[in-house]
């Protein structure tokens, strides 16, 4: 994965922040009531939309106009936050007159998907305009049922002049046609010193000495991405013998009473505890462990780890497009990207950021001017050349892969 | 008219039944029986082959699941009907303080309830580690994650829902036929076998009724405080349905769970006495 230096610096500050830990926890608990949406999803046929065409794209937009009001749907503790406002969207919408319904709407990405996906499936409004996705699965089902608009390049100047050139064109989204990043985050080891010696590979997640000690990840992508490195294999060229060959890894080290649970966000809970001492996990999360002063560690092992991105997206039955992409443009701009990064402590697509997090901590002082510091020294938030250069995405799947994808990884999760 | 009245007279609840119950059965119904993915749309093929597929592909954690439902139930009863008993017996004018008591803890979200014993529970919690600490147990010993916690919790969470229904049977007990067969030299212990126990089983019956069938398809359990090898048939169903978007094998392993617990209840029905579960149902 090649990686230009100037990234990096967005790439690292980004990795910081934990999304709350209740993200995925509260979304899965909800899932009684999403059930009962999507059930009525299935009597919708779903349809395979063609990509679009140039002139499509010029079409939907020709028509469209600024009506200024946004409705924006994201994760939980994902924006700057100031006394329960948000100062990037007060000063957006002081900028360009947009007002904004800014909603926490999103614990988890399969059950937003669940929830939105009959709505957008009959054309209804889902009520956002702007909402955040995870690549992976569902984002490219999202794109393959034509529930995105495409967006109009010509209107994102900002992206085009400011993001870093790795966030472009990303194998799940070619040229960015429907997505541009909100931020990036990494999947790597956490372990607690205490108890774990220093950790370099993923093999130690495999360490007999740990035993009823491990916590790997739920999700299937996660999980198959840390048996595909344990067996020496790149997720982006695996084929089905290499799923194979790195579940058969991975049922093992259940097999073998090492893994203790397959975690979602609750993982931070069960090493901050001691349930578990060593884990997969992602980077914010551990970021804001270490920030709070607890003695844990994160490393990106020497065969590798995972970047995954959250993007930002209009849905198809957007009652205000234009608003929309004007408000993806906007955070394009460094002195924005800035104000998010600095909140939300995830790797930010706009590596121009670093130098304003130092600049603005030269400015500061006493704590505001040390955690500043932190969130750009950070190898958490600034990965170092070496760790980026290790770094894989979950690998694309089409939808017939995908179905043996989960067959073959989703049985190890769930026995 | 005469001859239409009757069906009139039901045409609210059935129509309520009809919106509520039928429609969205048989819809639930069509859906497992059809073939295809979210993309590409789902088609009815009334592929009645997949009930075979999913029991198979899925038995393990169907009868886990029964298995989890009928112990939690059994130690539920154990545990509720003292206390019921108690209540009704010796609550005197404190009883309705004593079932606040008990319904007291649904004033709290389940899901924070749940929460809450992964901390009591945790390796180096407050149970866990005093008993560590002083070599009770050993080091690596943990309870959360094992099928003792989800079990546990089953119970926690359902328990008034068997301690109300026993209560109302006890309570509706006339005291004065204990009295009888105490006149007629029944000793207590013979008093509550003869008399006061086949009098409230048809509240054990209903308290059964509200505690397994739920028990059985609950899943934030055995997400919360269980571990890789304690998943239960309400987690396959949750991430077929919200993760895999495969409506057709969660709504057909719904289904299978839906009959099993069917059949279940009435042959349990059948052994006790059908009377006394429509008395028990009726209530």
């Amino acid at each position: 994965m090649h990686q230009d230096s100037s990234l990096d610096a967005a790439l690292l500050r980004g990795m910081t922040r934990p999304r709350s830990v209740t993200r995925r926890d509260a979304f899965r608990l909800a899932g009684l009531s999403a059930a009962g949406l999507a059930l009525t999803a299935c009597g919708v046929q779903g349809k395979k939309a063609a990509p679009p065409q140039k002139d499509a794209v010029a079409d939907y937009w020709a028509s469209k106009k600024k009506n200024g009001t946004l409705r924006f749907a994201n994760w939980t503790l994902y924006i700057d936050k100031e006394d329960g406002r948000s100062p990037s969207l007060e000063k957006f919408t002081a900028d360009t007159g947009i007002k904004v319904t800014y909603t926490e709407a999103i614990q988890d990405t399969p059950s937003f998907f669940g929830k939105i996906q009959p709505l957008l499936a009959s054309g209804t409004d889902i009520g956002y305009d702007v909402m955040v996705i995870t690549n992976g699965i569902h984002l490219s089902k999202a794109i393959a049922l034509g529930y995105l608009v495409p967006l109009d390049h010509s209107k994102l100047p900002n992206f085009a002049a400011n993001a870093a050139e790795k966030v472009k064109n990303p194998t799940w989204d070619p040229n960015n046609t429907y997505t541009v990043p909100w931020t990036a985050g990494l999947t790597g080891i956490a372990y607690n010193p205490k108890y774990v010696d220093e950790v370099t590979s993923v093999n130690d997640l495999w360490n007999p000495k740990y035993k009823g000690k491990v916590g790997m990840m739920l999700d299937p992508q996660e999980v198959a991405n840390f048996g595909m490195f344990a067996e020496g294999i790149d997720p982006d060229k695996s084929t089905e013998a290499d799923w194979r060959k790195a579940a058969a890894r991975l049922q093992k080290q259940r097999d073998d009473g090492l893994v203790r649970k397959y975690y979602e966000n609750d993982y931070v809970d069960a090493l901050a505890r001691g349930d578990i001492w060593i884990t997969m996990a992602w980077s914010g999360d551990i970021f804001q462990q270490v920030a709070e002063g607890k003695d844990i560690k994160f490393v990106i092992p020497q065969e590798g780890g995972t970047i995954w991105t959250d993007n930002l997206c209009i849905p198809k039955t957007a009652q205000n497009p234009l608003d929309a992409l004007t408000y993806m443009d906007y955070v394009y701009q460094p002195k924005i990207a800035t104000m998010l990064v600095e909140a939300i402590n995830y790797i930010t697509p706009v590596p121009s950021t670093k130098d304003l997090v130092l600049a603005d901590a030269a400015k500061a002082s006493g704590d505001d001017k040390k955690s500043l510091e932190q969130l750009a020294n950070s190898p958490m938030i600034y990965p170092a050349e070496a760790d980026m250069a290790r770094l894989r995405s979950f690998r694309a799947l089409t939808i017939a892969e995908e179905k043996v994808f989960e067959s073959v990884f989703q049985p190890i999760t769930q026995g | 008219m005469k001859r239409f009245a009757p069906y009139l007279l039901i045409l609210p609840g059935g129509l309520w039944l009809a919106i509520f119950l039928v429609v969205p059965m048989v819809f639930m119904a069509s859906v497992s029986t059809q073939e295809g993915d979210v993309v590409n749309g789902f088609v009815q093929t009334f592929n009645l082959s997949i009930y075979g597929d999913v029991l198979s592909q899925y038995g393990t954690q169907f009868l886990r699941s029964a298995g989890y439902g009928l112990v939690a139930t059994v130690v539920s009863i154990v545990l509720a009907y003292p206390m019921a008993y108690w209540i009704a017996f010796r609550g005197g004018s404190r009883k309705s303080t004593y079932l606040l008591l008990v319904l007291l803890p649904f004033f709290v979200s389940f899901v924070l309830r749940t929460v809450s014993w992964k901390f009591l529970l945790a390796d180096n919690g407050l149970l866990l580690s005093p008993l560590k600490s002083l070599g009770l147990v050993p080091d690596d010993f943990h309870v959360l994650q094992t099928t003792v916690a989800v079990i546990g919790g089953l119970v926690y969470n359902y328990l008034p829902f068997m301690i109300l229904p026993i209560y109302v049977a006890l309570e509706r007990v006339d005291p004065r036929v204990v009295e009888a067969a105490q006149d007629l030299y029944a000793a207590r212990r013979q008093a509550f076998t003869k008399v006061v126990l086949p009098l409230s089983l048809p509240g054990v019956f209903a308290g059964v009724l509200m505690t397994f069938v739920p028990m059985t398809a609950d899943y934030v359990n055995a997400e919360i405080l269980g571990g890789p090898a304690n998943t239960m048939i309400g987690n396959i169903i949750q991430s077929r349905f919200l993760v895999n978007n495969d409506y057709p094998s969660a709504a057909a392993l719904s289904f299978a769970l839906m009959a099993a617990m069917l059949i279940g209840i009435f042959a349990y029905a059948r052994a006790l006495g059908t009377e006394n579960v429509l008395e028990a149902a009726a209530r």
